[in-house]
This record gives structure tokens, C-alpha cells and sequence, in this order.
């Protein structure tokens, strides 16, 4: 047995520099060796335990098979259903983001470029013009920029924007609808389970490819006809 | 049929209205003369794809060099410094998403939802860590989970719990796997991902209730060395059982056990199983008796627990969208002067009949009810081998690592006396 004095060898060096005198251990491994029910007993069990590493490795690659049908090539995100959404102001306060990653998008090809701007004005503004308690926006996160009468551009200051989606209101209850909420990608965590859909009330959130993140809508739909 | 024609021309009249009205904007877009050029709708692109792989690469690498960090080269410091980059990469840098912990959730709706698309990402997270603890046992946990590595890190006085608070409060992560899977079976919700702590931490952006949990489990770590993992961690059970059966585990001594008892309280997890050496093993009736109790005891508890839990079935759908609109929609209108709920509105703006509503909630209902019987009885089932651990005395002569239970950190290799590369006594 070789290997074995060898091992008591070791045992007994190691013992010497660490200074600890307890030599009488060295009987263990003979013992092992010497005893072959014992040897017989690890031999099942290590056979055992490799049959059950067998089937749990079966069983990983059945639960991976199972799936693999379902496995999309690339990435998913989340993305609002601007037909869907009704402007209920929880994408300002359900994001894990502060201030949300969902964000007034301006469609400028749908846009009718009023001067009475649903979106931009309170409703009962008497003076179309910039001034702060005319502006429907919390954040004065809209631009109104002269075009040539009677015309004016409204663009998104985003960083400002908070996704309230107060003007999305305004532009889809007295406009063409260009002001849509969505989930911008720049800013977005991409978690696992959106922390907004999960609270949404119109069941407007879904996962779409990462190839094609937006779901703007670019024509008035028949609701708004 | 004089007074009719009015009508029926102003019938005539709206439909071509309502024809004409149809992808025709309300405001139709101005010409310009002034020669304005319309501004284009940015679209941001999200993380580029290719980046998913990258995190893949970097969990298959940092699990592969942890794994011959522990067993190879049985070195706490290597182990030490590759969690802290998992901590920094998976952590700070990809901010917790997407984990393997959550990944279960993701692989769950996609077993039981044919529609769900399952980026590949999510499938190598969930299935990496689980292959590599087959073989080399729950390395993954040591080193390149961001949320062992959090925990490890403030974990500086350990104190011993005990074996029975340890296998009670162990028996928690059970639930948690079970409710995380009946919910994402049930496409409710992902309470994972909802109740993970770490997350706003890694964020920098949790919300004050979290915060607080994070903080909770981040103070009691101090003492309870990593209290998500052990007494939480729902990926930890799949881990805690491949474990078992890993093909090499590490091992506290490099060669041979020689009882000196000085790593006896080096594990701050309770990770560490005792010789139990009885010269006088326990008669063979007591055996048989313990034996029979398990084998009436175990399916007992199984029927009980898939019993019980199936009475609260209703209870635990209340979190599905579609069963809680139901009952809203369902309850008596009563006068008062609280708003409309703002889901009822949007539900009534969208026009399905409430009879849609009703019908898909029962169907959601009755999977509750199979799964809460399943739940039920994954639960009993557990709590019973639990018990039948506990009864079963096993003996085993030396100090080793508990192969379900330690996540192979390498502390406790730094206190055997007994050197790996010496194989003669006079080679020092």
C-alpha cells in the first residue's frame, strides 16, 4: 500500500511543521483501504451519483429542448401600444428609471403644425403664445418654434420630458394624434419583467424584437377619424 | 316615407363623412412655402445585440476561471477578486439584468407560453450555471453571481445559526421557487424580478421599500452571511440539489483529512458537514421504524401541502391582471364619490365585452388551481425530505464541504494545516 503511507507520510510531515502531535490519525486511510465493504459502499455510491448526474444532465437538455422552440434570434424590449394606451400617467411613476424611460415621441409627418396646439395649450389658454401658465406640459418640456403663418413646429426637449403624457392627451383628444408615448431605448434598463407593464392599465405593454423597438403609429387610425 | 328621406340623406350624408374620415388626419399637414424641412422622428436604438453574446462569453469565462480558481489552485484571494468583477460587470456595469435567478421566470413562460419569444441570452443564463455546478459544483454562487458577491463582501462577522434554524429558514427559497413558477406559469407576473433587492442598489434607483429590504439583508449579512442566498434564493434550490451529484466538488483538505478541527468554524455558511463517526450506530429496529415513519410521513405531508395550498388558489390568482379586472368589473356599482378606477375606464374604452373578461378569467382561475395543487405538493414534498434529512443519520469519518449547501468560496481551504504539493515529507 504505497499510497497510502505515502498519504501518512505526507500526514505526519505537515503535522511536524504546523507543530499539532496528533499522529494517531494516521490509521484512518489504511482503514479505507483495508476494509472492503467499505471501498464496495463508495463504489455504489459514486455509481449511483453518477447515474442521477447522468439524468440530471438529461433532464437540463430536455427542459433546453423544450424551450429552444420558443427562442427568439435576438434580444426582446418593451414597448407601448400608442392605439392601446389611454394616458393614464402611470409611465411617469411606475418606471424603475427617474425620470421614466417612456417619453413623448413627436411625429412630426403626422403633425397638422397648429397654432392652437391641443398638446401644448391648456385648454382654456386665452393667448396662444409661450408664456409658462399657458403651457399644458409640467415641465415646459415642449418647444413651439414659429414656422411661417399660421404655422408652428413643436419638438420634444426630451431629457425634460417626463412621460406624463398630459400633451399625448391633448394631441389625440384636439389634434391628429402625433404626440405618442414610447418607450425610448436609449434610457431604458430592458428589465426582465417591465416594472410599467406591469401596472398599465390598458394592457398596452408588450415585448417586441429588438430589431424593430418602436411601435409609432404614422397614420390617424379610424378611432380618431 | 316623406318624413324618412331627411333621415335616411343624413344617414347617407355621415357615411360618407365616416368614409372620408378614414387615415385622413384631422389637421391635414400644412404645404410650406417657406422651404421648412420637416424634422425626422428619432428612434434610439436599444443595446446592440451582439453585446447580449458578449455577457454570455463573460459569464462562461468568469464561471471557468472561478471554477479553476477553487478546485485547481484553492485560492480564497483569486476567488475574492474574480467576485468582485462579476459584482462590478453583472452588477454595476449590466445592472442586475438579465440574471440566472430571473431567468427561471423567463424560462417558465416560455415552456408554458408558446408565443413568448425567449432571447438566446436568457437560455445560456439560465442553463450555464446549472451545468457547470453538475461538475464542479455551485462555483457559480463563489464568484460570478453579483448578488453572492454583495453579500460577500460585508460579510465580516459571521455567527453560527445552528442546524435547525438553518434547515427552517432554508426551506423558505422553496417558496419562492414555487410561487415564482406558478406566476410566470400563469403569465401573472415575474416576482423574482419584483422583489429582487439588489437591483436598485445596482441601479443606484431603488424605491424606499426596497431599499430598505436591501438594506435589511446588506446589515443582517454582516452576521447571517449571505442571508439572500441561503434563506432566498430560489435558484439556489436547482443549485443545492445539481450540487449533490456534482462530479468534483471541492474539498476543504488538499489530500487527507487529518481531524485537527481548525477549519471546524471557518465557514460562515454552516457549509462545513462534522465527522460523525458512532462507534455504536443505531440498532437496526430504530432504523426500520425511522424508515417506515419517511415512507408514510413524505407522501402524508405531499397530499397535505397540495391540499392546502389548492384551497388558496383564489387568493393567489388575485395577483393576475385579468382575474382582478374581473373582479372589479364584477363587484356592485356603489355610489360613491371615488373616481371611476382608472382600469375600468381603460377596459370600457376598449370595447371587449365583459363576458371576454369573465371567461379568460376562469380559465386563468383553473390553472391557478392546478398549479397551486402542484405548488402544493412540490411544497409537502420538500418539507418532507427535509424532515427525512434530519431523521437519517449518515455517517462519514471526515471535515467535509456539504455538498448541496456550500458555494465552494475557498475560505475554509486557507485553514488546513494539511500542504497539496507535498508528497513526500522531506520536500518542503
Amino acid at each position: 500500500m504505497p499510497a497510502a503511507t505515502a498519504d501518512c507520510l505526507t500526514v505526519a510531515g505537515s503535522l511536524k511543521q504546523t507543530g499539532t502531535a496528533l499522529t494517531g490519525h494516521c490509521k484512518k486511510p489504511k482503514q479505507l483501504m483495508e476494509d472492503p465493504g467499505n471501498n464496495q459502499k463508495i463504489n455504489r455510491r459514486r455509481f449511483l451519483a453518477a447515474g442521477v448526474r447522468g439524468s440530471v444532465l438529461l433532464g437540463i437538455g430536455g427542459v433546453a429542448a423544450l424551450v429552444v422552440k420558443n427562442s427568439a434570434a435576438g434580444q426582446m424590449v418593451w414597448q407601448l401600444n400608442p392605439a392601446k394606451c389611454i394616458q393614464c400617467g402611470r409611465c411617469a411613476t411606475n418606471c424603475v428609471m427617474s425620470p421614466s424611460a417612456v417619453k413623448c415621441v413627436h411625429v412630426y409627418a403626422m403633425c397638422g403644425y397648429c397654432d392652437l396646439c391641443g398638446g401644448y395649450f391648456k385648454p382654456e389658454t386665452k393667448t396662444l403664445n409661450t408664456g409658462a401658465e399657458n403651457q399644458l406640459c409640467p415641465t415646459s418640456a415642449i418647444k413651439r418654434k414659429f414656422v411661417e403663418d399660421p404655422f408652428f413646429e413643436y419638438t420634444i426637449d426630451e431629457p425634460l420630458c417626463i412621460g406624463c403624457g398630459k400633451c399625448v392627451k391633448g394631441c389625440s383628444s384636439f389634434g391628429n394624434g402625433s404626440l405618442q408615448l414610447q418607450v425610448r431605448h436609449d434610457r431604458c434598463q430592458n428589465c426582465n419583467h417591465c416594472s410599467i407593464a406591469r401596472n398599465c392599465p390598458a394592457d398596452a405593454f408588450s415585448r417586441v424584437p429588438a430589431g424593430e423597438p418602436y411601435l409609432l403609429r404614422q397614420v390617424a387610425d379610424d378611432k380618431k377619424a | 316615407m316623406k318624413k324618412r328621406l331627411p333621415t335616411i340623406f343624413l344617414m347617407i350624408l355621415f357615411a360618407i363623412l365616416m368614409l372620408n374620415g378614414y387615415g385622413v388626419q384631422r389637421f391635414p399637414k400644412p404645404e410650406f412655402e417657406s422651404g421648412y424641412l420637416q424634422p425626422e422622428t428619432l428612434q434610439p436604438t436599444s443595446r446592440a445585440e451582439i453585446l447580449g453574446m458578449l455577457d454570455v462569453i463573460v459569464l462562461a469565462v468568469s464561471m471557468a476561471v472561478v471554477t479553476w480558481l477553487v478546485l485547481k489552485k484553492r485560492s480564497r484571494t483569486g476567488v475574492f477578486w474574480a467576485s468582485l468583477f462579476s459584482l462590478a460587470y453583472f452588477g454595476f456595469y449590466r445592472q442586475g439584468c438579465i440574471c440566472s435567478i430571473g431567468a427561471i421566470q423567463n424560462i417558465t413562460l416560455a415552456i408554458f407560453d408558446s408565443s413568448y419569444g425567449l432571447p438566446l441570452t436568457a437560455i445560456a443564463f439560465f442553463i450555464l450555471p446549472l451545468i457547470a455546478t453538475l461538475f464542479f459544483g455551485r462555483t457559480f454562487c463563489a464568484g460570478v453571481c453579483p448578488f453572492g458577491a454583495i453579500q460577500d463582501l460585508v460579510s465580516f462577522k459571521p455567527q453560527k445559526l445552528g442546524t435547525r434554524l438553518n434547515t427552517v429558514l432554508g426551506l423558505i427559497p422553496y417558496i419562492y421557487l414555487g410561487l415564482a413558477i406558478l406566476y410566470a406559469a400563469t403569465k401573472s407576473d415575474f416576482i423574482i424580478c419584483r422583489y429582487d433587492p439588489f437591483v436598485g442598489i445596482f441601479r443606484f434607483n431603488a424605491s424606499f421599500g426596497m431599499f430598505i429590504f436591501a438594506g435589511t439583508l446588506l446589515v443582517s449579512g454582516i452576521f447571517i452571511a449571505r442571508p439572500y442566498c441561503r434563506f432566498l434564493c430560489p435558484y439556489g434550490v436547482l443549485l443545492n440539489w445539481i450540487s449533490r451529484f456534482s462530479w468534483k466538488h471541492m474539498t476543504i483538505t488538499p489530500t487527507t483529512c487529518i481531524q485537527c478541527r481548525l477549519c471546524e468554524d471557518s465557514c460562515p455558511y454552516d457549509a462545513i458537514d462534522m465527522p460523525v463517526t458512532d462507534k455504536n450506530p443505531e440498532s437496526r429496529s430504530t432504523t426500520i421504524r425511522k424508515l417506515i415513519l419517511i415512507c408514510f410521513l413524505v407522501p402524508f405531508l405531499t397530499v397535505l401541502g397540495g391540499w392546502t395550498i389548492s384551497r388558496m388558489h383564489e387568493t393567489l390568482a388575485g395577483v393576475n391582471g385579468k382575474v382582478s379586472l374581473a373582479r372589479t368589473l364584477l363587484q356592485p356599482e356603489k355610489p360613491t364619490d371615488q373616481p371611476e378606477q382608472v382600469e375600468v375606464t381603460a377596459f370600457k374604452s376598449s370595447g371587449i365585452p365583459a363576458a371576454r373578461v369573465y371567461a379568460e378569467a376562469s380559465v386563468v382561475l383553473k390553472h391557478f388551481y392546478i398549479g397551486s395543487w402542484v405548488l402544493g405538493c412540490f411544497l409537502g414534498l420538500a418539507f418532507g425530505l427535509t424532515l427525512a434529512f434530519r431523521m437519517v443519520t449518515t455517517y462519514q469519518p471526515d471535515y467535509t464541504p456539504n455538498k448541496g449547501t456550500c458555494y465552494s468560496c475557498a475560505r475554509c481551504v486557507d485553514y488546513c494545516p494539511v500542504g497539496g504539493n507535498e508528497l513526500t515529507p522531506d520536500k518542503t
